[in-house]
């Protein structure tokens, strides 16, 4: 039950990234703080990644998801963090209102100093992908066929084909079949992986489950269960190749197709969102364009990792308290970052170059497109290389990260953008 | 053998209307319906318009219950607490050439009846829908169109009719007559034989079948014809009324609308075929529909589709009654002469659901005009209420509603804001929703953005609860479409 009615930082989402933002809130000096969360227990979707990989970054260990989140979860509950669980956020105001409904207390009022969003992603669905054929039981994202099979222990098919190698995907295919299922394949529209390389050999290869690159679903078939899904190869443009359909039986259809950010209720505050990638605009302290309110993690854009995931919430939560205690770098100046050669997105959108003095920035990008040979990342401030680093290949699945230092504080300084390709070396 | 004055052949929108206003009356009645939820044919899956009646050919049935229906619905959308909206429609021509064809549909309109017509400018047209095409040049207003929820209709009919001593009989499907030399006396079912002096075929695209079967009309035919759909997400478009482009000879054309959802819905094209049940989306369906609704609103973006459907159209083939009216793909509302004891209704396509109270008074006029006896109930109830809708309440309504049944405040599909105390009104409803799909046509949970991704493990699990069931028996629409097989950590095949 909530103690008070007003909170210096209120947290919206217990996955991650809203259980680092509280902690980082705390120990920044925060008196009260608040997640707010919709299941019956803090955790967010790491609660259903049973699989093993969390952790190696900031842990230096390989943990399961929920012994990640617990992890971090305790430390906030040693800190002081309140949780409020099985309670939905109905609506969030510029003022930094709160909304929320549970069983408990009905309808709750809450005010905030400031805000953090971290509501995370939403999967894309079969409307979003306008598969064709009939709309029969059996069509489910993978994070709900996660959650069938690891939190409500019931399997949703026998036979599964999965379309998208999203990397929930990959790891429900070894899932499923831990549990006696068949995956017949695995089916990716795009040349290219869209996952984790890593997801590819370890659920994939190594439980000789067939990945199909350029193909998909053309049709589902079966009126009240899936019966069967017809695949199609297509060309460059995406278009189905005549002559390729292959009716492949199976009763249940995943989908892995992706990610989006869920920002539903930064709308209704008011937070101006990237339209392409569906997250709101941030600067390098996660603020959005509603002064106050703070966002992290996938609600922003999409990481590959959970662990980068609560590095983002640390670095939001302890500028969100900041805020509340009015206690934030003052911007003197604002510098925009955007993609050049190559590169899709850059996060954040704006820096304040005053906060390398107290810490790092990191930039973190994407790529548009796979390119499988070494790359280099360079920084640039007009035609000035500020820093760069190498890799060995840069692809859309795995996003890059390139850190701006205290000593590139200079070479930044006069300067209002800057811009980061990646050159084919 | 169980024995009733009138058997009902389909709980459709016309089956459940006929039976509503039946119910007025002091009879027996019988709705019956194959399937295991009422509304499962063209009556959850079309437009969801309420037309003015400017489309229809002067002289024709069609014409006639379209525009004796449209007025007809504040009483009965109100009476039923129906979601409807008169929002007022446009057919809106793009291009000279379009806007000169305005005229000839003003001109039909005005035969029919429709009040309020009239052609307005571009600027007018702009300022009730500023996404339009400006390419737009002129536009046919229609104040009296409007929009409804076609599902919710259907239901609140039926529930109506329930609770005014109808019986209803779901998974009942109807096999053959029983006769007694030219007189129907009854039905066959899958669930045995019943006994009624007089049986209504209401069977929507099986009309056809049913009429066939005690040799009426032997030429007619139902084609279906599939029209597909979008939905597009509220928060990225939202429309003020009905947007038509100019009607071709075929179709009324491919039609961007608002919803009562606050959706917008774009659709339908139209697709002749012969099965029944293909209600599939395909590639060239959905562009057709896409590049139709881009001619009138040209910055529709698929990246906001939250929904793609199909919905079959009953369409006949029976000429107009009046033998002067050349038009070929009438409604058939008749007591025919051959058979006694049979009510016969066909080819109620668009616009059937505006039509239907229209259609219902019919019937109940063909009856009287047959020597049926009518007597008042004087314990009849017109008024159907409705159940609490969390989303659609103010704060301080919300509140009070939590205080009495705490399962209010707790939210299962987020998107829809619906709450587990509205899943289980359904539930125990007077017409019980017994599996997902069912809660889903009455709450509208699982319609949003997520499309049931988080909602669907948590409904289940309350099915289960509520019905006493395992969660492998809870279905996605009734029996075969269970969305579970087994627990996990159990063998496929034990030995």
């Amino acid at each position: 039950m909530t103690q008070r009615r007003k909170y210096d930082v209120i947290i919206i989402g217990s996955g991650p990234g809203g259980v680092a933002a509280a902690m980082a809130a705390k120990q920044t000096g925060a008196e009260h703080v608040i997640i707010i969360e919709r299941d019956i227990e803090a955790g967010g979707i790491l609660l259903q990644c049973i699989h093993n990989g969390f952790g190696l970054e900031n842990l230096g260990e390989d943990l399961p998801g929920p012994t990640y989140a617990q992890k971090y979860i305790e430390q906030a509950r040693e800190l002081g963090v309140e949780f409020m669980l099985e309670t939905m956020v109905l609506d969030v105001t510029p003022e930094r209102k709160v909304f929320a409904t549970n069983k408990y207390e009905g309808v709750i009022e809450l005010e905030a100093g400031a805000i953090v969003l971290s509501m995370g992603c939403r999967e894309r669905t079969r409307a979003q992908i306008q598969l064709p054929g009939s709309r029969p039981a059996g069509v489910y994202t993978a994070g709900t066929a996660q959650r069938w099979v690891n939190i409500e222990g019931y399997m949703p098919g026998k036979n599964f084909v999965i379309l998208g190698s999203g990397d929930i995907g990959m790891i429900m295919a070894r899932r499923l079949t831990f549990e006696g299922a068949n995956v017949e394949r695995v089916l990716e529209i795009m040349p290219y992986l869209s996952g984790l390389s890593r997801n590819y050999v370890q659920c994939l290869l190594d439980f000789d489950i067939p990945l199909q690159l350029q193909h998909t679903v053309n049709r589902i078939i079966g009126n009240d269960r899936v019966e069967a899904i017809e695949s199609v190869r297509v060309d460059e443009q995406f278009k189905p190749i005549p002559g390729s359909q292959e009716i492949i039986p199976c009763d249940t259809l995943l989908l892995s197709v992706g990610l989006i950010p869920e920002n539903e209720l930064s709308k209704k505050a008011g937070v101006r969102l990237d339209t392409r990638i569906g997250g709101p605009i941030v600067d390098d302290e996660y603020q959005t364009s509603v002064s106050g309110i703070f966002a992290a993690g996938n609600v922003v854009h999409v990481y590959d990792l959970a662990d980068w995931v609560t590095q983002a919430g640390f670095r939001a939560g302890a500028a969100a308290a900041k805020y509340a205690m009015g206690k934030l770098t003052k911007k003197n100046r604002t510098i925009t970052t955007s993609g050049g050669s190559h590169v899709r997105y850059v996060i954040p959108y704006s820096i304040n170059p005053d906060n390398l003095k107290e810490h790092e920035i990191p930039l973190q990008l994407r790529v548009s497109q796979p390119i499988e040979s070494p790359v280099r990342v360079v920084v640039r401030a007009g035609e000035k290389e500020i820093t760069r680093k190498n890799e060995m290949y840069a692809r859309p699945g795995e996003m890059i990260s390139i850190i701006l230092q205290e000593k590139h504080y200079d070479s930044i300084m006069h300067t209002d953008e800057l811009v980061v390709d990646i050159i084919e070396r | 053998m169980k024995s009733f004055d009138i058997i009902i052949i389909g709980a459709g929108v016309i089956g459940a209307s006929i039976a509503r206003y039946l119910s007025r009356y002091n009879f027996s009645i019988l709705l019956i319906d194959k399937e295991s939820d009422v509304g499962m044919g063209t009556s959850s899956a079309n437009s969801a318009l309420v037309h003015a009646g400017y489309d229809a050919v002067a002289g024709t049935l069609k014409a006639k219950m379209n525009v004796a229906a449209s007025p007809l619905w504040d009483d009965f959308a109100g009476e039923l607490h129906i979601p409807f909206k008169r929002c007022g429609d446009f057919v809106v021509a793009i291009g000279d050439k379009e806007a000169q064809k305005l005229d000839a549909l003003l001109e039909r309109g005005q035969k029919n009846g429709v009040p309020g017509l009239r052609i307005v400018p571009r600027d007018e047209l702009i300022q009730h829908e500023p996404l339009i095409n400006p390419a737009a040049t002129a536009a046919l207003w229609a104040p009296t169109g409007g929009i409804c929820d076609p599902f919710a209709a259907t239901l609140a009919a039926a529930e109506s009719a329930v609770q005014n001593g109808v019986k209803l009989l779901l998974n009942t499907r109807f096999e053959d007559f029983i006769m007694e030399q030219d007189r129907v006396i009854g039905i066959v079912t899958n669930h045995g034989e019943f006994r009624a002096n007089w049986v209504i075929n209401a069977a929507g695209l099986f009309a056809d079948a049913v009429m066939h079967k005690v040799g009426v009309r032997p030429e007619f035919k139902i084609t279906p014809r599939k029209g597909e759909y979008f939905i597009i997400d509220r928060m990225e478009l939202a429309l003020n009324t009905v947007l038509f482009p100019v009607p071709s000879e075929i179709s009324k054309g491919i039609l961007v609308t608002a919803t009562m959802h606050e959706n917008t819905l774009i659709g339908p094209n139209a697709q002749n075929q012969l099965d029944k049940s293909d209600k599939e989306v395909t590639h060239d369906g959905m562009d057709e529909v896409w590049h139709g609704a881009q001619k009138l609103i040209p910055s529709l973006n698929k990246r906001h589709v939250i929904a793609t459907y199909a919905g079959l159209r009953a369409g006949g083939n029976a000429s107009t009654p009046d033998p002067s009216v050349d038009y070929h793909n009438d409604f058939v509302i008749e007591i025919p002469a051959e058979v006694k004891g049979f009510v016969n209704l066909g080819g109620i396509e668009s616009p059937g659901l505006t039509s239907a109270p229209a259609i219902a008074l019919y019937v109940i006029d063909l009856l009287k005009d047959h020597g049926v006896k009518f007597e008042e109930r004087a314990d009849w109830n017109p008024i159907r209420q409705s159940r609490p809708k969390f989303g659609h309440l103010s704060t301080k309504e919300q509140k009070a509603l939590i205080e009495k049944d705490p399962r209010y405040g707790r939210i299962i599909c987020r998107c829809e804001m619906i709450t587990e105390g509205e899943i289980v009104a359904e539930i125990h409803g007077p017409i019980p929703a017994v599996n997902y799909d069912a809660i889903k046509r009455r709450t509208w949970l699982g319609t949003g953005r997520c499309q049931g991704g988080f909602d669907m493990p948590l409904v289940t699990e309350i099915l289960a609860r509520e019905l006493n069931l395992a969660p492998t028996q809870i279905s996605k629409k009734g029996e075969g479409s269970e969305f579970l097989y087994r627990r996990t950590k159990q063998v496929e095949n034990p030995a």
